[in-house]
């Protein structure tokens, strides 16, 4: 049994178009962030979708890539939303509208 | 077989990132990305990424949703508060996720007669070739990541210390 690779990048597709609705519609500034993770986790799968097309190892070095930068991305990220939270007592987006802390 | 598991895990990802949007409580958005980063390690596997379907699981679905939990838990983040949005960011907003599927969508369902197929099993990466290719060709990008997180490191303690311990 065989699955076309373009089923793989339509799940790709559908899975980044769900973490920008994520992003949109959700209001804690916790949950917003995990959208982003899906959006990356998006991006990586279409990725390896074409590492194998091609049969390049590179991409899936880039994967790997991308997977170090947001490990170290969801620390600094996850660090600003406590110091948010420790400022405003506050994870809702509409009420953190102030650059200033 | 591999068309019964994609299907399979496909639907998994597709339900887990739905429930994200669903839920109102945080630690259930964070529970339901784990569903979603392990079936993606599954689908990796069956493209034949092994290294990075074990990477998955391991930084993903294990190192990054654990800090998630451990801030959810940490901030004792209660239910979602319901505050309507802009009215911008709806009607702009909506519209534009829809394009940007409908975009891409387009693209790839053109290309599909460009694109092959996947067979279970017809090009594994072992984690030997890939290491040949890191630790030859990119081993400045390897290195200079390792400095990249070694000041993540410092900007995290940084950032979250709190105020007048200086």
């Amino acid at each position: 049994m065989h699955v076309p690779s373009s089923w793989y990048l339509i799940l790709s597709a559908l899975l980044f178009t769900l973490g920008v609705v994520g992003f949109l519609i959700k209001r804690s500034l916790i949950t917003v962030f995990m959208s982003i993770e899906l959006m990356l986790n998006a991006v990586n799968l279409s990725f390896v979708t074409f590492a194998h097309e091609w049969h390049a190892v590179k991409g899936q070095i880039f994967v790997f890539f991308v997977m170090m930068v947001a490990a170290a991305e969801a620390a600094v990220g996850l660090a600003i939303i406590i110091a948010i939270f420790r400022a405003r007592g506050t994870l809702n987006v509409d009420q953190i509208d102030l650059m200033k802390l | 077989m591999h068309l019964a598991l994609f299907l399979i895990f496909a639907a998994f990802c597709l339900a887990g990132a739905i429930n994200l949007l669903l839920q109102t409580h945080p630690i259930n958005s964070a529970l339901s990305l784990i569903v979603v980063m392990s079936s993606l390690a599954v689908l990796y596997l069956l493209l034949g990424a092994e290294f990075l379907a074990a990477a998955q699981i391991i930084v993903y679905a294990g190192a990054v949703m654990v800090l998630f939990t451990f801030v959810v838990m940490l901030l004792n983040v209660g239910e979602e508060e319901k505050t309507h949005g802009s009215k911008v960011a709806k009607l702009i907003g909506f519209p534009a996720a829809v394009v940007i599927l409908g975009v891409i969508a387009t693209i790839i369902i053109e290309a599909q007669k460009h694109l092959g197929r996947v067979a279970l099993g017809d090009q594994v990466t072992t984690t030997q070739d890939l290491s040949r290719v890191l630790f030859h060709e990119l081993l400045l990008p390897f290195e200079v990541t390792s400095v990249l997180i070694l000041i993540a490191i410092l900007g995290a303690v940084a950032l979250a210390r709190k105020e007048g311990h200086s």
